[in-house]
């Protein structure tokens, strides 16, 4: 090792210790609200969205008061228990799984074949579906109601799904294109000078090496139809609401009150598997970079 | 690629599009270019658990024998796109035939809903998306040297801005800033100004705003980075590194160039997404002071009793209108890529 | 007009409660489809309805928030996806104007024994709707900040800024009033209460054309700005349920709210009993010397498909007078301030049966309504906010409104 190296090696140091300073704010930033959510969702609304002091919710006056001790599950029992909410995540539970699915399914063959046409269509095919996307979605859905009315479709899962699909499908198309387009072209031509069919070198030969790729864009189609409101709201009758409609059938209307907190312990609830999903979807990413480098 | 391959590929995804996204447009197309019928209207008595009142009523029969007689209602050509409620465009021309200097002609089309949707959605999308791309490509800088064990919790953490529903997202957030939530007493503490409120003024609400829209968008291109950063040639990185390159320049001249594409992808749909800015405006109870086109549509579509289509389509056009221009740079951009792939 | 109300009390004595355990509604078949909104009065009454179903009869219901997006495409095909429609003064309009809903006389002297007179919407002579629960904002006060001011309690919005002064002067609270000047549907939900204590009309008589840019019009909204004097900075952000945590905080003394939410304002949970035992709910004040309480009186019923079969129909009707009658108020009495016969109003009912007996008007029903609601909702966010005169603000709405009607087709 040289002097220079040295040098940098110091310089890195520093730069190490800013990165981490810096993540860490971030990561305060980004989690506080959510953990302070977690924590209040075992209070009473009166304390969590207390307009007397934020200090309630850390000492829980009202659920005290109310509940007798200092947290109270009333807020998971009502939404579970009273109100069902498990009927909801079995819902989104089909939507996002099949949503996702389909959409990486389509969305592959499609991304790659963009990426890998040279013709001019191509092109004028991945701007009409930008142009798709710019579509507000509640314009899009309120269009939607009539037809689907009139041809016995509406209120089923299958509908919604088809549509989160469809209406995906740019965003997906486009994501996968940037991912394919970083992936040398030799790659798949050399297999297919192997003897491969453009399918098998497409199967076996460049998906292995789109792995990150994939699993992004499919957690955004993920969260996509996890997250919903637009289409799962209009277009599914209410015993097949998914999470985010009931949710916000939680929180009330304008004159009439809702239950704030079976809201709050909802989303806690909500939240905690996309943990465990989160962790997968990671790994995998890793996993994605050694089949890369084994290519290399 | 054959014709035929390319069919094949990508039949799929254009039949999902063309059905549920193509087809809904033409009808958009059309719907924003007719009016309703003209309404027949009669006087009748109403009568219920408050008494009885004289009311006009539409004489649903006389109005059904016009709608049938023209289904699609009467023709009114870009008529509805330049009404007050779009592009005002006699409204403007009066305002610039008489008016007390330029900061007249601004207040005023200012006070018109268009143009006041406009200033605030333009706002937001360019102060929001180098923000958020910005910090999001920081952050997934800094994950990648974290040690193995702690990248999953990170991520996730990291993550939560997204995954949130935003519809309890921006509700928890609006009581947080509240004078009497935890953020806002912060606030005010730390400025030391006790009537300090986030919510009262407009330049304070759209810098809530921002800030909601920074803290949401971040993750986005977070994870898209990252993930583009497991593709970086390790070989490339290396080599660099024996030539001496230090972490900057490395990051200046390995790593941006590579995530070059993903780049143009990321300002893509951020420039989109926030241009069509809408819950957050609803969750922070902000309409009062900022509006968004998308918001415009939302209130033609969720009118109380008379919904609005013809508007809310025009507005919708207008929209995708305003995305092609904000995309046109990009656009070229692809092209350029893409003639050079063929 | 007047007693209404308590015309409903009256029939109390009346009713003996049946109790029956299993319900026979007298259906023979058909198929009973319900699409309503969401919240905890439909929800009882829906789920009484659906007691009627049998082998032969089908209930199915749809309670969403979004009734209102989906009521007329889901009428307008053949056969309808619902057979009812639960819906308000203001959402029956769309499916009037698209004729989508059929009249029920000879179902209500079928089946309606337990109907009272004033539940049935007459229009045109006709019972288009059966009405079953009422609501409406009337005044809440606190006799203890009004004692300790040494004030009466104020009957008129200018009494109300009055004693919101004095209140404030003394130091007993810094910001005494509090609205729900949202800007949208609440904001101009306020205008509309004021303008309707006015007694003055919206539209010029018989036609579409807008009537609010005028004295009243602006008498209405300086009562709305003065108010804001007396609110904390972030007046514009309120709807109706901050307000009811801003009450139940002990952080205002006097409000025009809604009667849903009294009973839950002043249960025992969320505030403390020094605050819940001094609310005293009221009929709502009255605006600029007049009588007439300023706010809208609502109604919440069910109208019946158009599009249904007779037999549907015939078991709709049949299955809705199941889950309106009379037990049912009686077994929850604090669910609503229901129309129904024998309903002994609560003690979060007073305020509302006292405004509708005080002579208050009800929300207009008139198509273009709703049009002139989101005119107000969004123009009037800047007034309010003392960005513009009361003159430009009207101005706008009449102009935006205008626009609106135009391509509705109510103006040419």
């Amino acid at each position: 090792m040289s002097g220079t190296s040295m040098i940098a090696r110091r310089r890195s140091r520093t730069l190490a210790t800013v990165s981490t300073l810096f993540l860490i704010t971030w990561l305060i930033v980004a989690a506080f609200p959510f953990l302070w959510t977690v924590w209040g969702s075992f209070k009473v609304e009166s304390d969590f969205f207390s307009r007397e002091s934020w200090l309630n919710a850390l000492f829980g006056v009202y659920t005290e008061m109310q509940t007798g001790a200092p947290f109270t599950g009333d807020g998971y029992y009502g939404a579970w228990i009273t109100r069902d909410f498990w009927r909801a995540v079995v819902n989104t539970a089909i939507v996002t799984l099949c949503v996702t699915v389909i959409s990486l399914t389509i969305g592959t063959l499609g991304g790659y074949a963009l990426a890998r046409s040279g013709h001019r269509y191509a092109f004028w095919i991945l701007i009409a579906a930008l142009v798709f996307r710019a579509m507000p979605h509640i314009t899009l859905v309120s269009g939607y109601l009539l037809p689907f009315f009139e041809l016995n479709i509406w209120g089923h899962l299958a509908t919604s799904i088809v549509v989160l699909v469809a209406i995906n499908q740019p965003f997906t198309l486009w994501m996968l294109h940037s991912f394919f387009l970083s992936i040398p072209k030799d790659l798949d031509e050399s297999a297919m000078v192997d003897g491969c069919t453009r399918f098998q070198a497409f199967r076996w030969v460049v998906i292995p090496v789109m792995w990150p790729g994939v699993i992004t864009t499919g957690l955004f189609s993920f969260l996509l139809a996890y997250n919903d409101f637009a289409v799962t709201a209009m277009l599914l009758s209410q015993d097949n609401q998914t999470m985010v409609p009931k949710i916000s059938s939680f929180l009330g209307s304008i004159q009439e009150q809702g239950n704030v907190m079976f809201a709050v312990a909802a989303v806690v609830s909500a939240t905690a598997p996309l943990f465990l999903l989160v962790m997968f979807f990671q790994r995998q990413i890793v996993s994605g970079l050694t089949a890369g480098a084994v290519k290399g | 690629m054959p014709h035929k391959t390319f069919l094949a590929f990508i039949l799929p995804a254009v039949i999902a599009m063309l059905l549920f996204i193509a087809l809904p447009i033409v009808s958009v197309i059309v719907q924003s270019l007719y009016v309703e019928h003209e309404q027949v209207l009669e006087e009748v008595e109403n009568c219920g658990p408050f008494g009885c009142t004289t009311e006009v009523r539409v004489d649903a029969e006389a109005t059904a024998a016009l709608k049938s007689a023209d289904p699609l209602g009467r023709f009114n050509g870009l008529g509805t796109f330049f009404n007050r409620s779009h592009l005002a465009v006699s409204e403007i021309g009066v305002i610039l035939a008489d008016n007390d200097g330029l900061g007249d002609i601004a207040a005023r089309i200012y006070n018109l809903p268009f143009y006041k949707a406009l200033l605030f959605t333009l706002s937001y999308t360019f102060i929001v998306t180098p923000l958020g791309m910005i910090l999001g490509f920081l952050i997934a800088l800094s994950v990648n040297s974290v040690s193995q064990v702690l990248k999953g919790p990170v991520i996730f953490f990291s993550l939560l801005p997204m995954i949130i529903t935003p519809l309890i997202g921006s509700l928890i957030l609006f009581w947080m800033i509240n004078s009497q939530g935890i953020l806002g007493s912060a606030l005010q503490a730390l400025f030391n100004d006790p009537t300090l409120s986030l919510k009262a003024s407009t330049p304070l609400t759209w810098l809530t705003l921002f800030v909601y829209g920074v803290w949401t968008a971040a993750p986005f291109s977070f994870v898209v980075f990252y993930a583009g950063l497991q593709t970086v040639p390790g070989d490339t990185l290396e080599s660099a590194m024996i030539d001496g390159a230090s972490r900057w320049e490395r990051v200046r001249y390995v790593i941006i160039p590579h995530l070059g594409p993903l780049a143009t992808f990321v300002a893509l749909v951020q420039l989109m997404d926030n241009f069509r800015v809408f819950e957050p405006i609803v969750g922070f109870s902000a309409e009062a002071n900022a509006t968004s086109l998308s918001w415009l549509v939302f209130n033609d579509l969720q009118g109380e009793s008379t919904q609005l289509f013809g508007s809310a389509a025009a507005t919708s056009l207008l929209t995708i209108a305003g995305v092609i221009v904000l995309l046109s740079p990009v656009l070229v951009r692809t092209w350029r890529e893409f003639s050079n792939k063929a | 007009m007047k007693h209404v109300l308590s015309m409903a009390v009256s029939f109390g004595a009346l009713c003996i409660a049946t109790g029956a355990a299993y319900a026979d509604c007298g259906i023979e078949a058909g198929s009973v489809r319900i699409l309503s909104n969401d919240f905890e009065a439909l929800r009882i009454v829906a789920s009484e309805a659906e007691e009627c179903a049998s082998d032969t009869v089908t209930v199915t219901k749809n309670q969403t928030e979004e009734h209102k997006n989906l009521q007329v495409p889901a009428l307008t095909i053949d056969p309808a996806e619902y057979t009812i429609a639960m819906v308000a003064n203001n959402s029956l309009v769309p499916l009037l104007n698209d004729d989508l809903v059929q009249p029920m006389d000879d179902l209500v002297e079928k089946y309606g024994q337990d109907l009272l007179p004033n539940q049935l919407i007459r229009i045109d002579g006709k019972v288009m709707a059966i009405a079953f629960m009422a609501n409406a904002q009337h005044f809440f006060y606190r006799s203890d900040i009004l004692e300790e001011a040494g004030l009466e309690p104020p009957t008129s919005y200018e009494e109300i800024i009055e004693a919101a002064k004095v209140i404030q002067d003394q130091g007993l609270m810094e910001y005494p009033l509090i609205a729900s000047n949202k800007a949208g549907w609440d904001l101009a939900a306020e205008f509309v209460n004021m303008y309707l204590g006015t007694g003055g009309e919206f539209f010029a008589p018989g036609s579409a054309e807008i009537a609010i840019n005028n004295e009243d019009g602006l008498q209405v909204l300086a009562t709305m700005k003065e108010m804001t004097e007396y609110m904390d900075p972030d007046y514009m952000t309120y709807s109706a349920n901050e307000m009811k945590a801003d009450w139940e905080a002990g952080r205002v003394a006097m409000m025009t709210e809604w009667g849903s939410l009294a009973g839950a304002t002043i249960d025992d949970e969320g505030s403390t009993p020094e605050i819940t035992g001094a609310t005293v709910l009221t009929a709502a004040p009255t605006v600029g010397g007049g009588d007439i309480p300023a706010v809208a009186l609502w109604w919440d019923g069910f109208a019946l498909a158009k599009n249904i079969s007779d037999e549907d129909a015939e078991a709709s009707f049949q299955a809705m007078m199941h889950g309106i009658r009379p037990e049912v108020a009686e077994m929850y009495p604090e669910a609503a301030t229901w129309l129904i016969k024998g309903y002994e109003p609560g003690a979060g009912a007073v305020g509302v049966v006292a405004t509708a007996n005080a002579g208050a008007r009800p929300y207009p029903m008139s198509p273009y309504i709703g049009l002139l609601h989101t005119a107000l909702g969004s123009e009037l966010a800047e007034f309010m906010q003392g960005n513009e005169s009361a003159e430009d603000a009207l101005a706008d709405v009449e102009a935006a409104y205008t626009a609106a009607a135009t391509e509705a087709g109510f103006l040419n």
